[in-house]
């Protein structure tokens, strides 16, 4: 645990870095380090603004609207908002999980497979893996995919491809790749067509392939300096994520297993629907995001993290067989009931890749999904609470309408916040472990943000525009001076400003 | 992907504007796209759209004759730009939201050939907060680049797009 240095005990005379933004992850978010003057690391934090107006942003719209309108809040995983957001939903019309048809739920669960599948593919192949081939303190000129693209372009492909393949799963489902409408209140609103399945069949194949290649390739870069990769960021923690009711992983629908560091369950099953007695969120001063916990274990202890590195550690089982060897494989590395290693995101990730792309194939050949019994109805309910695996964890949606079915209460937690202690954890241990005490680099400090990006946290803001996504490091003395400046301008150029 | 579907049903134009239609003046690339198919000849023109530009986006350059990227812009001073753009490795490929430019350099290394000739209309825009709606300016700014794209796609040729060139408009 590294929270002694979540706050310096005397900051006023403390040299402040500033990694701002952080890059390669979605959204805003900067890390600020105190130094004292011989380097020592006395206090290092990640700060996030988060999505802001989620609630008013919703608030006062007819519920119908939600399953399109909440896509808008991001655009990295506009899917899961959707499904969660549907699942919710299905609930204000008075329709339970196990109440949908067989078409509806398959044609759901084939959306999400294709929207990880992409995610994953797009973190794995264009954010992380210049870091993971080149290494964290490469030139700043290799960290990224056209190095990838040029140095390793079989690699580099694959990515693109099954990134592009993900997506032609989404847009074969809800009608496009963007603000489809594929999920609605109680089912879905179109089955896949005979051409529509075989297009996607075509390839599902070579993706399978493509995908436990990825895995052969991580669990290598992983295990050629186990005791770097495995001590890097790591921290203890408890993990939360959804499972099957045999325990096997669970990405569309399941209840919620929470366990220990060393592996025991502390609650198992839980329905979601009572996820607020469960958890709480705390605020701290210092950050837009708040701090979610177990209430059982307390806010110094009920932390947990979310995600691929929960949901692989969680499960007893993957059931498709080739994600299922991988797993095995996974969690028999270190010899502990439980993977910590931050940097083993990277992994879980992969072996959720594989999986999906091994799921879409066996619901491709469902017939279910060109069936056309696709909605039903039950008796109107004034809340509705919808979760789902997001590619990066548990995201939850709920919502109460009033008479006249506009939404008067809207609560999200996204994924990203509940792994905010966690995130803050692997700086500090960073900070503490690898750069305290010397003169900081840009190099350096990119292991700051290769922590923070195992997590492929969604900062999201989805706007984007021509002229925005600068980065600024700052070097302050103990007097307040900035004394060393680098500024990477929207148009890749790179500036520094030696003030000292 | 799609092999089967490629080079056949591939139109040789393409309009791809990307924005966030619920983040204020980010949807003017998207509120392009809807004039363009509600005013304009669709034969030979494909459009799409996306929140933002991301590496498999260079897949949908292949087997084009011209594209046109449509985006809100914060750096243009005037009401909108319009330029035709190169392969940049501008070290946007490093998040999330690729830039146009960096789009085609991606399209450089997977094909190992040149990209279509692709330009870039850049629509002021000043506001993009969530849940806003469009800015009265952007407004304006909209109108006034729905009516150029009219232009454009009313001939287009490379020559005619590269002689309407403009990085700036004092209109």
């Amino acid at each position: 645990m590294y929270e002694h240095l979540e706050t310096a005990e005397n900051p006023t005379n403390l040299k402040r870095v500033v990694v701002d933004p952080v890059s390669r992850v979605e959204g805003h978010g900067k890390v600020t380090l105190l130094l004292d003057e011989n380097n020592k690391v006395q206090q290092a934090r990640l700060h996030i603004v988060e999505f802001r107006g989620f609630e008013r942003f919703i608030q006062g719209r007819p519920y119908w609207e939600l399953p399109v309108l909440v896509q808008r809040l991001c655009g990295i995983c506009p899917v899961s908002h959707h499904l969660a957001a549907a699942k919710a939903i299905d609930q204000l019309v008075g329709v339970d999980p196990e109440n949908l048809t067989a078409s509806a739920t398959k044609l759901r669960r084939l959306l999400h497979f294709g929207q990880v599948l992409q995610s994953h593919a797009l973190h794995f192949f264009h954010l992380s893996s210049p870091d993971l081939l080149f290494g964290f303190e490469s030139d700043i000129s290799k960290r990224n995919i056209i190095a990838v693209l040029n140095d390793y372009p079989d690699i580099g492909l694959q990515g693109v491809k099954l990134r592009k393949y993900g997506q032609e799963v989404i847009r074969m489902v809800s009608g496009k790749r963007v603000h489809g409408t594929g999920a609605i209140a109680g089912g879905m609103n179109k089955s896949l067509t005979k051409a529509e399945r075989d297009y996607l069949l075509e390839d599902v194949d070579q993706m399978i392939t493509w995908a436990n290649d990825s895995v052969a390739l991580i669990k290598k870069v992983h295990c050629s300096n186990l005791p770097y990769y495995d001590d890097f960021a790591t921290i203890r923690s408890n993990y939360l994520g959804l499972t099957q009711p045999n325990g096997a992983l669970e990405l569309y629908h399941g209840g919620i297993r929470v366990k220990d560091d060393k592996g025991a369950t502390i609650f198992d099953h839980i329905d979601y629907c009572d996820y607020n007695q469960y958890i709480h969120e705390e605020v701290r001063s210092w950050t837009y995001m708040k701090f979610p916990y177990l209430l059982a274990l307390g806010k110094e202890n009920g932390w947990y993290r979310v995600g691929p590195l929960a949901r692989v550690n969680n499960c007893d089982l993957i059931d498709t067989p080739l994600a299922e060897a991988a797993r095995v494989e996974f969690k028999a590395h270190t010899g502990e009931a439980m993977v910590h290693s931050t940097l083993a995101f990277h992994w879980a990730r992969l072996i959720e890749t594989l999986h999906c792309a091994e799921s879409i194939k066996e619901l491709l050949h469902d017939a279910d999904l060109l069936g056309q019994d696709l909605v039903v109805q039950g008796e109107k309910r004034y809340e509705g609470i919808g979760v789902i695996e997001a590619p990066r964890g548990t995201l939850f949606h709920h919502y109460q309408v009033d008479e006249n079915d506009i939404v008067t209460k809207a609560n999200l937690i996204v994924s990203t916040t509940s792994n905010n202690m966690g995130m803050n954890e692997s700086v500090r241990q960073v900070a503490a472990e690898y750069l305290s005490g010397r003169e900081l680099t840009e190099p350096l400090l990119n292991n700051l943000e290769v922590a923070i990006r195992a997590y492929d946290p969604c900062l999201s803001c989805a706007t984007h525009a021509i002229g925005k996504m600068p980065l600024q490091l700052e070097l302050v003395d103990a007097a307040g001076d900035i004394i060393d400046k680098l500024i990477k301008h929207s148009d890749g150029q790179i500036e520094r400003s030696n003030l000292g | 992907m799609g092999k089967s579907n490629a080079q056949t049903l591939v139109k040789p134009i393409l309009l791809f504007a990307y924005g966030n239609l619920s983040r204020g003046d980010d949807a003017l690339g998207p509120l392009l796209l809807d004039f363009v198919e509600q005013h304009c000849d669709l034969a030979q023109l494909e459009l799409l759209t996306d929140f933002q530009l991301q590496i498999e986006h260079a897949l949908d350059l292949q087997h084009r004759q011209l594209v046109l990227f449509a985006d809100a812009s914060v750096a243009s001073s005037s009401a909108f730009s319009f330029m035709q753009l190169a392969p940049a490795q501008d070290k946007s490929y490093t998040t999330h939201a690729m830039s146009p430019a960096a789009v085609m350099s991606v399209y450089e290394e997977i094909t190992k050939q040149p990209p279509p000739p692709c330009f870039l209309l850049g629509i002021k825009g000043e506001s993009f907060e969530l849940g806003e709606g469009l800015s009265a300016s952007a407004s304006a700014n909209l109108l006034l680049a729905c009516r150029f794209v009219e232009q454009l796609l009313g001939k287009p040729q490379i020559t005619h797009w590269q002689a309407l060139q403009i990085n700036e408009t004092n209109l």
